[in-house]
């Protein structure tokens, strides 16, 4: 099993955009409150109401600064969770099978019952998207919530990752990112989506899409602020002669 | 391949319960997923008008919330001393004898004595009900230490505000400036916005001297210092005018622009302005050229109109000004360097303000009519917008920032039009529309009639026969003519000096008093627990309700236990503060999904059950017995005019809405559709709403007023006028000497900006040091929650890199800030993208040890801290031998953002802790459980 | 990398167990009968032990038989298959050498390749990690092999072999640090590339992600003081090196000497490989500032 299959049917996976991410969180709780009450073992959390409460989370946002060249520092968010990789370390290294990427969508997951919780799996990732739960022991990991994905009990619009459902400002998109016409695939193409650490060797299937430009300061539009008058009473004369023309 | 076999159809639930959310006050709908008839997992109501399906941080961690070890489990009775946390459960019919022998003297004596504050509020028109049935002046909630100025510039500047008044047309607009958003209210709806926007390549301009969440996202970053925001809009409206870019057909049809003032400078209604004598306010007609009413039918108001009556001329609201923001003070030159933005910055900035709102403008064919008769075929939209809530109110010259906010918006024509800012009904209203404050006591009886409102004039101030204030807070005196919303940060203080006079019983719901929501937190603390000669507490008797074992609990000597919001009943009403978008009038409901495991009841039930007990009246009935048997019974049947109850949705048969005879079965029909009640605004209502007769009618029909009620903006607010005519000595009203100044300087009827550093000695203390709510835990409820507070478990105190630098600051350093008033010693971290005289910190994540159920070596309490200790409720001492209130001079508005200090580097403390450590109390509810593996199915 | 005790015990102990091994399948010493049986007693306390103490860094423990199943894949795998199987060939070789004094050649041949090979595999768990550069390269197999055969050769008082390695191990430890500091820059993960907002321009962290500490920071993100550090490597080198040859050449080889010596390189055995992981950035650490 953790043989890599040669060939996914489906790249299934999330589009993270950085231009629109404000570090809510909301993916973070949404994730870890689906993920408690769904697929294996709950998410559980050490020292909870205590001095150094640390728990299982399979989606953190990240805050960082950037110094352009140019201009004011920026803020940017950063989500990260599984990044359900084409040539994931993870599986491979794993000594039990317990680790695996589907074949028909390529989700990477954790069969928890042959999980021995070894942690290399951990170690191989890297990015940091697998977490070995305190409780349990064994690893958890990012689903792309594949029991909310083809869950018939669920209205088909609710077919989609907790986090993707939940994310206000929209900053999250689900699909299969093998298929060029689909529309994160498209998404990707727009706007210059690109990988974390490529030269890792991973080939993610969760693209990150750039952060706009920002603080451009082009003046074009000076001339739209010749002044129609200098003086109070200059202006009351540019008033009367605008009044008659309305 | 032998792949395992998953399920991936599992089971979601055994049943969804949809129910409106409160880890915060933006009230999104909520699916409360059940199992065994427990919560097993809240997601958004994806029909929800609030959130269409989102849901935030807070909302999701919902379920730890209210399963949080720290919920109270019983009424409480006072057993060691105030703030000890040493209590004895007891049961609700002995909490109720002791409150009903606390408040029944005080109501038959001098109901005044009993001051009645409901911080978090959402029930006020409950409450209030309540209050006033109960005969106290002394109510409000806590909007004076939140946004008052915000919304009261709205209301007063054009019907409304931003947040449960308007928002902007985020489906149109291509340009939104947010001034001082952090995380603010409504937290989702703005997060779904700018996401419309950015997904459409519009453009987002961020003002705020911190560049994080919202600004984060922001296309462009204006740094701005803070307290200046108010003279960096004067200058846009600077340029502007200047330019001529201005909406000038706008102004003249729908504002008092073309209103003429009287310009008699020795009469009594000199600045005041003219109307016929039909009391109609009076334009020149540009057609005639002679003075006619604002409303008649095919008058062209004139902005450049003016009169001359015997020698003296009368000159158009638009003429002053003109001459007033054409004044080189608000040069960009002359602003460049108090606002921190350098000039060419402020002109590209109102370039591209004009360019979208006039060369973008965009169109949306409708027919639709105006209040003057007049059918027009399209709505012309300006698509730039705004949102601001606490940033730029929180600051002594809030009112006047806001107004000159709400005027740029204004004269760049884009209010109630497409892809500008849009109304939710029930607004627009005018001020006039709202009620005035009462504060006439009857002992015995209720009181006047409602405690909060809008005054126009000297009037309407609260005061006593003998000129002092009616109200504990001092709202709606010289020192504040226009608090809107009551002052509840003084209420302690106050009460505590006895000025204006002493109190029997303080009951309060929902406000941590004693720890995040009060300025000088030490201070109040001290206060709640001081004793007077005779060795009995100087505020003697302290009712609280919370659901949560929060810091106040202590110092209370009767606790009413409150549910969780999963527990109780709530309506989020029309009467009150409602959910509705600018294109549906939404009401909604909370229901006992649960029931609860404790002993325990929704304050409001509560206060049911003590008002049938007290006979306060609505609230008993003719026979004198109890009226409601508990909240939901109020919802239900509860009229308050005519066919209006509480909810508007499914009344008479179920099938009225808006007005209709009260509908048992009403509760249900809103369970049954979700917990919310919804009906779309009429495409012909959509825009122009304050002069559209088509929106006017169908909000007659909805019951938001009794009859269409038209008006136009004021630009120039009439009533700040009226108490300036005071301060120089017409009428009869008079505030007291010492007031006069100010209130000439600060109550100008067309919006100034006015510095606050002096007052608070800027010259000493020169960095100003804010607080921002972080978007997984505002509203500070979530601090004992496990999931958030891993998130947010403890605030470094945030210092721009040339503070950083000067101090030679590195990681995992401490900091002395001092401020006029204390000094505490804390963490700091380093940011780049901040205002180089600005520190901050997270809001309220420091904790008390002992409070909310947290270990006392949790960080909240170890190295998470308030800055609310360096902040005072009064300015420091000028030397005129008076203290002034550290409010907004005009609403009373707590000026948390005004505060001044000064930061050096510090040794760490001995005990690595952030200064002042406050001793622990001890916790009525023991301490939480170790581990948490929270797991319902199998 | 989180230096945890049990995964320290389990490289340093089963290294020395195997590389004892690996001796005694060579005939070195040639031994037979209760001495046999004392040697390889030392021997399968040390592999075993080791092997048992990599059990308590597991999760489940329980399941630790399902670790065998995918030698195809994973080196971890491998190493428990090949540890197994060089535990039972050596049995057999062993208890012919205890009982019947009978020594087949051709058996101990074939456990000291599979001991060896068990070193190697060990070694490749960590040299696969690609996300530690300071692993991910030749050195790490040859040090873990280097560690392996010195102390066996100590352990089975092979003298002439222990001296030589002893010093090349030393000398190989070196250049291992030398090399393993220059490793993360050279496989290009900065934070940079790890954010992807290199593009914008110098990326710091800003905050992490939460302000508690995590799994990920605690197990993949330990900090150790460069001063710290240097300490630890001179310390470390003295123990495994250099002390322990100033023993034997200067003071000569005797029983106490021999076993001071051994016991000396064995604690510096365990200072060096508290380094190794100690010292071992994960590209994790990027996203949570650290670097």
């Amino acid at each position: 099993m953790t043989q890599l299959p040669a060939h996914t049917e489906k790249k299934l996976g999330l589009v993270i955009d950085l231009d629109t991410c404000v570090g809510c969180h909301a993916c973070v709780v949404s994730c870890k409150g689906w993920n408690t009450e769904n697929y294996g073992a709950a998410l559980s959390d050490q020292n909870a109401y205590g001095k150094d409460p640390s728990g299982t989370f399979l989606n953190r946002v990240h805050s960082y600064e950037v110094q352009p060249d140019q201009g004011a520092a920026q803020t940017i968010h950063f989500p990260k969770s599984c990044l359900h990789c084409e040539d994931a370390p993870c599986v491979t290294v794993c000594p039990t099978g317990a680790s695996y990427k589907r074949v028909e969508d390529g989700i990477v997951l954790v069969n928890e019952s042959d999980c021995i919780g070894c942690g290399l799996c951990a170690w191989a990732c890297p990015y940091g998207a697998r977490e070995l739960d305190q409780a349990e022991g064994v690893m958890k990991k990012c689903t792309l919530c594949v029991d909310r994905i083809y869950n018939e009990n669920l209205p088909e619009e609710d077919r989609q990752p907790a986090c993707v459902r939940t994310c206000p400002a929209g900053a999250r998109h689900f699909g299969d990112l093998g298929d060029e016409t689909s529309d994160v695939s498209k998404l990707v193409k727009e706007r210059g989506g690109f990988d974390l650490m490529p030269e890792q060797g991973t080939k993610p299937v969760n693209k990150y899409l750039p952060p706009r430009p920002k603080d451009e300061q082009i003046d074009i539009l000076a001339p739209l602020l010749e002044p129609v008058a200098a003086e109070p009473k200059g202006f009351l004369g540019w008033l009367d002669k605008t009044l008659e023309k309305l | 391949m032998n792949q395992p076999v998953i399920n991936l159809s599992p089971k979601v639930s055994d049943e969804v319960r949809k129910t409106t959310c409160y880890m915060c006050a933006c009230r999104c709908g909520i699916n409360v997923h059940m199992k065994d008839g427990k919560v097993a997992y809240i997601e958004g109501n994806k029909d929800h008008p609030v959130n269409q399906g989102v849901l935030c941080a807070k909302g999701s961690a919902g379920i730890m919330q209210h399963n949080a070890p720290s919920r109270l489990k019983a009424p409480m009775k006072r057993t060691g001393p105030r703030g000890s946390g040493e209590f004895e459960e007891i049961t609700w019919e002995e909490a109720y004898d002791i409150a009903v022998g606390i408040l029944e003297p005080v109501r038959r004596d001098n109901p005044e004595k009993l001051a009645f504050f409901t911080g978090r509020d959402q029930s006020q028109s409950f409450t209030s009900l309540w209050a006033q049935g109960f005969g106290t002046p002394n109510y409000a909630a806590h909007g004076g230490f939140c946004s008052v100025n915000m919304a009261a510039a709205g209301i007063y500047t054009m019907g409304g505000a931003f947040w449960e008044f308007g928002q902007p047309d985020w489906d149109r607009t291509k340009m939104v400036m947010i001034f001082g958003v952090a995380e603010d209210h409504d937290s989702n709806p703005i997060k779904m916005g700018l996401g419309k926007v950015k997904a459409r390549g519009a453009k987002v301009y961020g003002v705020n001297p911190i560049r994080s969440g919202y600004n984060a996202v922001a296309d462009e970053w204006v740094g701005i210092t803070p307290g200046t925001d108010g003279l960096f809009i004067l200058s846009l409206v600077h340029e502007l005018f200047k330019a001529g870019k201005i909406d000038l057909h706008y102004l003249a049809q729908w504002t008092n622009a073309p209103v003429l003032v009287n310009g008699d400078e020795k009469s009594e209604d000199f600045g005041l302005l003219m109307r016929d004598k039909d009391n109609k306010l009076m334009v020149i007609d540009r057609t005639t050229g002679k003075p006619a009413a604002f409303d008649k039918k095919g008058v062209k108001p004139d902005l450049a109109g003016s009169q001359r009556v015997k020698g003296v001329t009368h000159r158009s609201v638009f003429q002053h000004m003109a001459e007033k923001y054409l004044d080189p003070q608000y040069a960009p030159e002359a602003v460049a360097e108090k606002t921190g933005i350098t000039a060419e910055r402020i002109k590209r900035i109102a370039a591209e303000l004009a360019d979208v709102a006039f060369n973008q403008a965009i169109e949306v064919k409708q027919e639709w009519t105006d209040f003057r008769g007049e059918t027009h075929d399209k709505f012309v939209g300006r698509p730039v917008s705004f949102h601001s809530m606490r940033g730029i109110s929180a600051h002594a010259n809030g009112f006047q920032t806001c107004r000159a906010l709400h005027m740029l918006q204004i004269i760049l024509g884009t209010v109630e039009t497409p892809g500008g800012m849009r109304f939710k009904p029930p607004y627009p209203k005018p001020p006039e529309a709202h009620p005035k404050p009462h504060c006439k006591v009857t002992p015995g009886q209720a009181l006047d009639g409602p405690h909060l409102g809008f005054t126009h004039g000297p009037d309407d101030l609260a005061l006593k026969e003998d000129g002092s204030p009616a109200r504990i807070d001092k709202a709606f005196t010289w020192e504040n003519p226009m608090s809107s919303h009551g002052m509840m940060h003084m209420v302690i203080s106050n009460a505590h000096a006895g000025v204006p006079y002493k109190i029997d019983t303080l009951f309060m719901y929902m406000a941590n008093m004693s720890w995040n929501s009060s300025m000088n937190t030490r201070g109040v603390i001290d206060m709640l627990t001081d004793k007077d000669e005779n060795g009995d507490y100087v505020i003697p008797n302290i009712i609280y309700s919370d659901a949560y074992s929060s810091e106040m609990v202590s110092y209370a000597d009767l606790i009413l236990p409150d549910t969780t919001y999963l527990e109780r009943h709530d309506c989020i009403s029309l009467l009150d503060r409602p959910i509705c978008e600018a294109d549906a009038v939404a009401d909604a409901i909370r229901w006992p999904v649960v029931e609860p495991d404790r002993d325990v009841k929704g304050f409001q039930s509560a206060l049911c059950d003590l008002g049938g007990r007290l006979g306060l009246p609505g609230f008993v009935n003719e026979d004198g017995s109890q009226k409601y048997q508990d909240y939901a019974d109020y919802i239900t049947n509860h009229i308050r005019r005519p066919g209006v109850g509480p909810l508007a949705g499914f009344r008479g048969n179920g099938d009225e809405h808006g007005r209709g005879e009260s509908n048992p079965g009403q509760l249900d029909a809103y369970i049954e559709n979700g917990g919310f009640w919804m009906e779309h605004v009429p495409e012909d209502a959509a825009f122009f709403k304050p002069w559209n007769m088509n929106y006017q009618d169908w909000a007659v029909k909805k019951s938001f007023f009794d009859k269409p009620m038209p008006y136009l903006f004021n630009l120039y607010v009439e009533p700040m006028r009226k108490f300036q005519l005071a301060a120089e000595g017409y009428g009869t009203r008079q505030p007291p000497d010492h007031l006069r100044e100010r209130i000439k300087a600060t109550m100008d009827p067309l919006p100034i900006w006015y510095s606050n550093e002096d007052e608070n000695k800027a010259d000493e203390y020169p960095v100003t040091a804010l607080t921002q709510r972080p978007m997984a835990m505002y509203h500070s409820w979530g601090s004992q929650n496990a999931w958030l507070r891993q998130i947010h478990g403890h605030n470094p105190l945030y210092v721009p890199t040339k503070i950083w630098e000067e101090n030679n600051f590195k990681e995992g350093d401490w900091a002395k800030v001092t401020s006029p008033h204390g000094e505490i010693t804390v963490p700091v971290a380093h940011q780049a993208a901040l205002n180089e005289n600005t520190i901050w910190t997270w809001n309220a994540i420091g904790k008390r040890k002992g409070a909310w159920a947290l270990e006392d070596d949790a960080p909240e309490t170890t190295k998470g801290f308030l800055l609310n200790h360096l902040i005072h409720e009064l300015l420091p001492p000028k030397g005129d031998g008076l203290r002034w209130s550290n409010s907004d001079p005009i609403t009373g508005q707590a000026a948390w953002f005004d505060l001044k200090v000064r930061v050096t580097r510090a040794d760490a403390p001995a005990d690595t802790q952030s200064q002042p450590n406050i001793p622990a109390q001890k916790s009525p509810v023991g301490k939480g459980p170790e581990n948490l593996t929270w797991k319902l199915g199998k | 990398m989180h230096p945890a005790p049990s995964i320290i015990f389990f490289t340093v102990f089963s290294g020395l167990g195997f590389g004892m091994l690996m001796f005694l399948g060579l005939g070195k010493p040639d031994v037979s009968g209760f001495t046999a049986f004392v040697f390889f007693a030392i021997a399968y306390i040390l592999a075993v032990g080791g092997l048992i103490s990599s059990t308590f860094h597991l999760g489940n423990p329980k399941r630790a038989l399902k670790a065998f199943s995918q030698w195809k894949t994973s080196w971890l795998s491998r190493e428990g298959c090949l540890a197994v199987l060089t535990l039972t060939v050596m049995a057999v070789y062993g208890a012919a050498l205890v009982f019947w004094n009978v020594r087949i050649g051709i058996l101990g041949l074939l456990g000291a390749a599979l001991s060896l090979l068990t070193v190697i595999g060990t070694s490749m768990i960590y040299t696969q990690i690609k996300t530690v550069p300071r692993w991910h390269h030749w050195t790490t197999p040859l040090i873990f092999v280097g560690y392996a055969v010195t102390g066996g050769a100590m352990l089975t008082n092979q003298l002439y072999l222990a001296i030589p390695l002893l010093m090349i191990i030393g000398l190989l430890q070196i250049a291992a640090w030398v090399i393993g500091d220059k490793r993360f820059a050279e496989e290009g993960s900065t934070i940079e590339t790890a954010t992807g907002l290199g593009r914008i321009g110098k990326v710091r962290m800003f905050e992490a992600p939460h302000s508690s500490k995590n799994y990920l920071m605690k197990e993949m993100v330990h900090v150790i003081g460069r001063k710290h550090a240097s300490k630890l490597r001179i310390v470390g080198s003295l123990l495994l090196s250099l002390l322990p040859l100033i023993l034997l050449l200067v003071v000569g080889a005797s029983h106490l000497t021999v076993l001071l010596a051994m016991l000396l390189h064995i604690a510096g055995a365990l200072t060096t490989r508290w380094l190794f992981f100690a010292e071992a950035e994960h590209t994790v650490g990027l996203y949570y500032g650290q670097r």
